[in-house]
């Protein structure tokens, strides 16, 4: 048949489950693939051996009621997986191998799919570009030169260059959305509370969220439905009734609300960003939904209070990287002092101490309340306007980013302007609402521009529904020349 | 205000991380570009505003008080035998 590894995972389902396919014949073209692209340096583990064993037991006794049979998967090494390595990027976890699985990944196994490697990301999914990695830059398939986003880098490459047939990210500012949207793909970072953080190695824990990447809205119904539920080793999951994502995806929008919120046109935005931004609003205007201009007043500041909270949440999390229990230990140190010290300074990487070091100063004696306490009320302020809007709206249509892919290198000497690619996504993380990045069209160089559906609380089926709908309408899939194998 | 390096150094002490000495020139001015931004907040008046501390409507749910440590004691300590 031809080249199985470029269909959407819907499709590959169907051909396992129609036995065009085989668990094994999929395994080994995704292995092929693989090992033709180490360019794109987005894995960091594979495990080959394992998942063709997986593949030959589920070929001898498949179970094609399954949401997933038999499907190789590969997912960010943010995930705990058990007797596999999980680095989360950096070096004070080179060695660390889990003795447990997250709950996020034992979802997606139990629903009929095994692991097929863990992919690069930024050190402790803290970046927009994949840049911050121990274990080097990713590439962006669309483009040699190309930052693939972050800090789910690593999952946007293999996802767009055909590596795996989905796979999972996390988004704790737009990790999820921003790389989608430079890769072409879709991505959604789910309620805060609807997919477990149990196993995955936490940043800061009001914030992160796990979420599906995948190539299509039916795709992403199909492994958000797999992979989210209630647990009870979370204690801020939602306990609530599992919902059938893809079963229930329609495509008829007529009568919804749109919101179109006026703050999130921002100065120097490319005017691709702003004409895609028209075109989105027109296609969905055209299949019946109604646009309705909203405000959404503190925005602006959105970014700000978040890197107030989410380094003071890491510098309280990552305070158990000690060199002692687990992970990297120092050499020198001439006693513990000194031995912890060495540990944090040679095993975490720059972004990371930086934002340490912002998180214990916001936290610290004297400073707490005229940074930490002031950023958790502006944190209110832009919840509430989430919360007026939505009382006359059913969704909000915005850009994901404020420019498509940029350069490796370009960003990395001035962390503000890094900071400043999540513009759009942070202040969705901030609320704890579902939003989805879908591919939308291209810039002026061919490089790919998504646009972000923001819902209310648990409506993920809602936005999954509008972007089926633009998707069906929008005609653009995202077109990728295989440059490097 | 501005961090100033000897700040900058009594945090790194807090946060039990070793600095270079040649790194906290650079650190220093990293830090107050990040600071300015965040200041930002301070246009903002928040006197009436209650702090959000958790998005989520439910308080954290209770469980018994029973051991519940996953049952993997031998596997945590087979990796160190």
């Amino acid at each position: 048949m031809a080249d199985i590894t470029n269909q959407s995972l819907n499709e590959i389902i169907e051909n396992v489950k129609t036995k065009k396919v085989s668990s094994t014949e999929l395994t080994k073209a995704y292995v092929k693939n693989i090992e033709s692209a180490k360019k794109l340096n987005a894995f960091v583990t594979t495990t080959f051996d394992q998942a063709l064993d997986k593949a030959k037991q589920f070929d001898n006794k498949p179970n094609f009621d399954q949401l997933l049979p038999g499907i190789p998967l590969a997912v960010k090494d943010l995930f705990c997986t058990e007797n596999t390595k999980t680095t989360a990027g950096s070096n004070i976890l080179n060695n660390f191998i889990p003795s447990y699985e997250s709950t996020v990944t034992k979802n997606l196994w139990d629903h009929g799919s095994f692991l097929l490697g863990k992919l690069n990301c930024d050190e402790f999914a803290m970046g927009s570009s994949n840049e911050t990695s121990h274990y080097g830059n990713v590439i962006n398939p669309v483009g040699d030169q190309l930052v693939p986003g972050g800090s789910s880098g690593g999952s946007s490459s293999a996802l767009a260059a055909d590596l795996t047939p989905a796979t999972i990210g996390t988004d704790t500012g737009g990790s999820i959305r921003q790389p989608a949207s430079f890769t072409g793909t879709v991505g959604l970072k789910p309620t805060y509370g609807l997919c477990s953080r149990w196993g995955i190695v936490a940043f800061a824990s009001s914030l992160d969220q796990a979420g599906p990447m995948t190539k299509t809205i039916q795709d992403c119904a199909i492994m958000l439905e797999a992979m989210s539920g209630f647990d009870k080793k979370d204690s801020t999951s939602i306990n609530k009734k599992e919902e059938q994502y893809s079963k229930n995806l329609k495509d008829n929008i007529k009568g919804l609300k749109i919101g179109i919120p006026k703050e999130y046109r921002v100065d120097n935005m490319p005017k691709e960003v702003d004409e895609l931004w028209e075109k989105g609003k027109k296609i969905l205007k055209d299949l019946g939904a109604q646009l309705i201009d909203i405000s959404l007043p503190h925005t602006k500041y959105a970014l700000p209070t978040y890197y107030i909270v989410a380094p003071a949440e890491a510098s309280s999390n990552l305070a158990r990287y000690d060199g002692v229990r687990y992970g990297y230990r120092s050499k020198q140190g001439k006693d513990l002092i000194e031995m912890y010290e060495k540990t944090r300074s040679e095993g975490f990487g720059d972004e990371v101490k930086r934002r340490i070091l912002i998180g214990t100063y916001v936290l610290s004696s004297g400073y707490y309340d005229a940074y930490y306490l002031k950023a958790q009320k502006v944190r209110q302020l832009i919840k509430k306007d989430f919360d007026d809007s939505f009382k006359k709206i059913d969704a909000i249509l915005t850009p994901s980013t404020p420019s498509s892919a940029f350069k490796i290198g370009e960003k990395t000497n001035d962390p503000v302007s890094m900071y400043l690619n999540d513009i759009f996504t942070v202040p969705v993380n901030l609320a704890g609402l579902p939003a989805l990045s879908m591919p939308a069209g291209v810039d002026n160089k061919g490089h790919p521009l998504g646009l972000q559906l923001i819902g209310k609380a648990l409506d993920e089926q809602k936005i999954l529904n509008i972007g089926y709908a633009f998707e069906k309408n929008c005609c653009f899939r995202n077109k990728i020349k295989k440059w490097w194998s | 205000m501005s961090l100033d390096k000897e700040k900058i150094k009594h945090v790194a002490k807090l946060a039990r991380i070793s600095v270079d000495e040649a790194k906290v020139e650079s650190l220093t001015k990293d830090l107050n570009s990040i600071f300015k931004f965040i200041e930002q907040l301070n246009e903002l008046n928040t006197d009436k505003v209650e702090p959000l501390t958790s998005i989520l409507n439910q308080s954290l749910r209770s469980r018994k008080d029973e051991i519940s440590d996953g049952k993997i004691r031998e596997k945590i300590l087979k990796k160190f035998s």
